[in-house]
């Protein structure tokens, strides 16, 4: 899988490269171009469309050229909350995954090493959510939550739930359905840094008499840590952007709308592409800033 | 062990967790089987019903069709773009490999929702219409990034050592490629092949922003959950995720007897 190959970094072992910019070139051309069309102009597409004007003709869906830089206020002063709300969202799932992830990758990649069948079969495990369809998953967990289904009857026979009180709606459904979609992206990167951890560091830390506790911290989890930046990071940036466990059709209320659910409605509902397009402007833009900030903090610049 | 964290502790830990990843699965395929009246929330009765026929719902098998069409152009296409942009990644020395790589890696940082609309307001302002070509043009773009990941792994393993014999026998560039470089860099591309095909049947996000009035098997889940999915939709779910585990199955036995007669 990419997100096994992405965790490893630089560890591939070095080929001898040869020398011809000619061939490199031919293979390299169509796909560059491909991207160069497909994904970077669309960026300058996004920008020009953000500047855009309300057209004269008053008509709905159509807007002129101009460099009405006002939109990106606007953007910000109707929809700050939402703003707010994604990247709170997104810690705290890419948060919650990594408490669930990481024991997965640790057993299977520590303690099931010396067994590959159930390597394998726990593998094949934290994969399987990859082949049923993203949605009808978050429709699972609709379903799941619904007021008349067993997990909730339980959960409010536990007195954990007041008179009257569902869990669509809440931020703790939309957060649990941000956190169950991403676990897989969280797991195999951390996985293939404890893959190669080697034991024998931490028999020596153990044999200098560190107790577990600082074992772990000490030696397996700072040696895991690409795994687990690039973990945090194949799970916070798509979660910022995802307004399908936030939709209240799936997950969400009327209080969970994330940015991905205001640039929707205002690209598809209102068409309202200026706003639409100043909103994913920001939200990339604020994603390039944190993830270069996370990036230096821990000391991985090489791992991009 | 020493270090371990009280023995039970951690299988239990990974035990509820992984009961955790697979109840939805449980859950979409559970209701694939319910007699549903007005909406497939609650369970009702247990039937046959719904995988008998399944394409009762004209609309669900051919958004299913669709979707299956959709990720086997475009995993054709991003499969050999990508292949060869990882074969001159990996073999040849060329200015401009930093600026290549950060180019390549975008793709993957960049939230959907903003790929989506970034090409959608493109083929607004160029006065395309949108429809099932598209949605490959989209899903071309992201998943290309991705095969190069996957390829790139392989032909990092590869021994040139093995060209450069060819080559001394004579064979030329166009010979070696196809009899030697091709045949052993395949199971890698067979894996970004299948990876882009998945990711490409699974894409919602970007494929709602370009798809225009066409429909695909996750677009029509999504439009579809507003007034309830239809159980149809569970057996397709279900009846995909049991042919991806069964590949998996037999590429993983496959991998696993080859280990063993490597070793005897």
């Amino acid at each position: 899988m990419a997100f096994v190959a992405l965790g490893q970094g630089s560890s591939a072992k070095k080929t001898e490269l040869t020398n011809s910019s000619r061939v490199a070139f031919i293979l390299l051309a169509p796909g560059m171009i491909y991207l160069g069309l497909f994904f970077l102009t669309p960026f300058v597409s996004l920008v020009i469309t953000s500047l855009k004007t309300a057209s004269m003709t008053g008509e709905i869906g159509m807007y002129d050229y101009a460099v009405q830089i006002s939109n990106y206020a606007y953007a910000v002063d109707q929809y700050l909350p939402q703003i707010l709300r994604s990247f709170a969202y997104a810690l705290v799932a890419t948060l919650m995954a990594l408490l669930i992830s990481y024991p997965i990758a640790y057993f299977i990649g520590v303690k099931a090493r010396n067994k590959p069948l159930l390597q394998a079969l726990l593998l094949t495990l934290v994969i399987a959510p990859f082949f049923i369809s993203f949605l009808l998953r978050t429709f699972a967990w609709k379903q799941i939550f619904s007021n008349e289904s067993p997990v909730t009857q339980f959960i409010s026979s536990l007195g954990l739930l007041a008179e009257g009180q569902y869990i669509i709606g809440t931020d703790f459904a939309v957060i649990a359905g941000l956190t169950y979609n991403f676990i897989p992206f969280m797991t195999l990167p951390i996985y293939t840094s404890l893959e190669r951890l080697d034991i024998r560091l931490v028999e020596a830390g153990a044999d200098l008499y560190a107790n577990p506790a600082k074992t772990f911290w000490k030696i397996t989890f700072p040696l895991s840590l690409p795994g687990v930046i690039s973990g945090t990071l194949l799970t916070f940036i798509p979660i910022s952007g995802d307004y399908v466990s936030a939709s209240r059709d799936f997950l969400g209320g009327s209080d969970t709308a994330m940015i991905g659910n205001v640039v929707e409605a205002n690209f598809f509902r209102i068409q309202d592409y200026p706003t639409a397009s100043a909103l994913s402007v920001m939200l990339m833009a604020a994603i390039v800033i944190l993830v270069s900030m996370y990036v230096r903090k821990s000391g991985t610049e090489d791992l991009l | 062990m020493k270090f371990s964290l009280g023995k039970y502790l951690l299988p239990t830990y990974v035990a509820l967790a992984f009961i955790f990843t697979l109840i939805p699965i449980a859950y979409t395929f559970v209701f694939s089987f319910n007699k549903v009246e007005k909406s497939n929330i609650v369970w009702k009765e247990f039937t046959f019903d719904n995988w008998l026929n399944m394409c009762d719902q004209p609309v669900v098998c051919e958004a299913f069709g669709n979707s299956v069409a959709i990720a086997i152009i475009s995993t054709l296409i991003s499969t050999a773009l990508g292949t060869a942009i990882a074969i001159a990644l990996g073999r040849y020395k060329f200015k401009g490999r930093a600026a290549t790589n950060l180019l390549l890696f975008l793709p993957m940082a960049t939230p959907e929702v903003v790929m989506g609309a970034g090409l959608a307001a493109q083929f607004l302002n160029v006065g395309i219409s949108k429809g099932f070509w598209t949605i490959v043009v989209a899903h071309v773009m992201f998943t290309l990034s991705f095969v190069v990941v996957t390829v790139k792994a392989r032909v990092a393993t590869l021994d040139p050592r093995l060209e450069e014999a060819g080559r001394d026998l004579y064979a030329n560039a166009r010979q070696v490629f196809w009899r030697i470089t091709f045949p052993l860099l395949l199971p890698g591309i067979m894996a970004a092949a299948m990876l882009s095909f998945a990711l490409s049947f699974d894409d919602f996000i970007i494929t709602q922003f370009n798809s225009g009035p066409e429909t695909t098997f996750p677009k029509f889940v999504y439009t579809a959950a507003a007034r309830g999915i239809p159980p149809e939709a569970n057996v397709i779910g279900s009846l995909v995720f049991i042919i991806a585990i069964a590949i998996v199955m037999v590429v993983q036995v496959r991998a696993s007897l080859r280990a063993k007669k490597l070793r005897s």
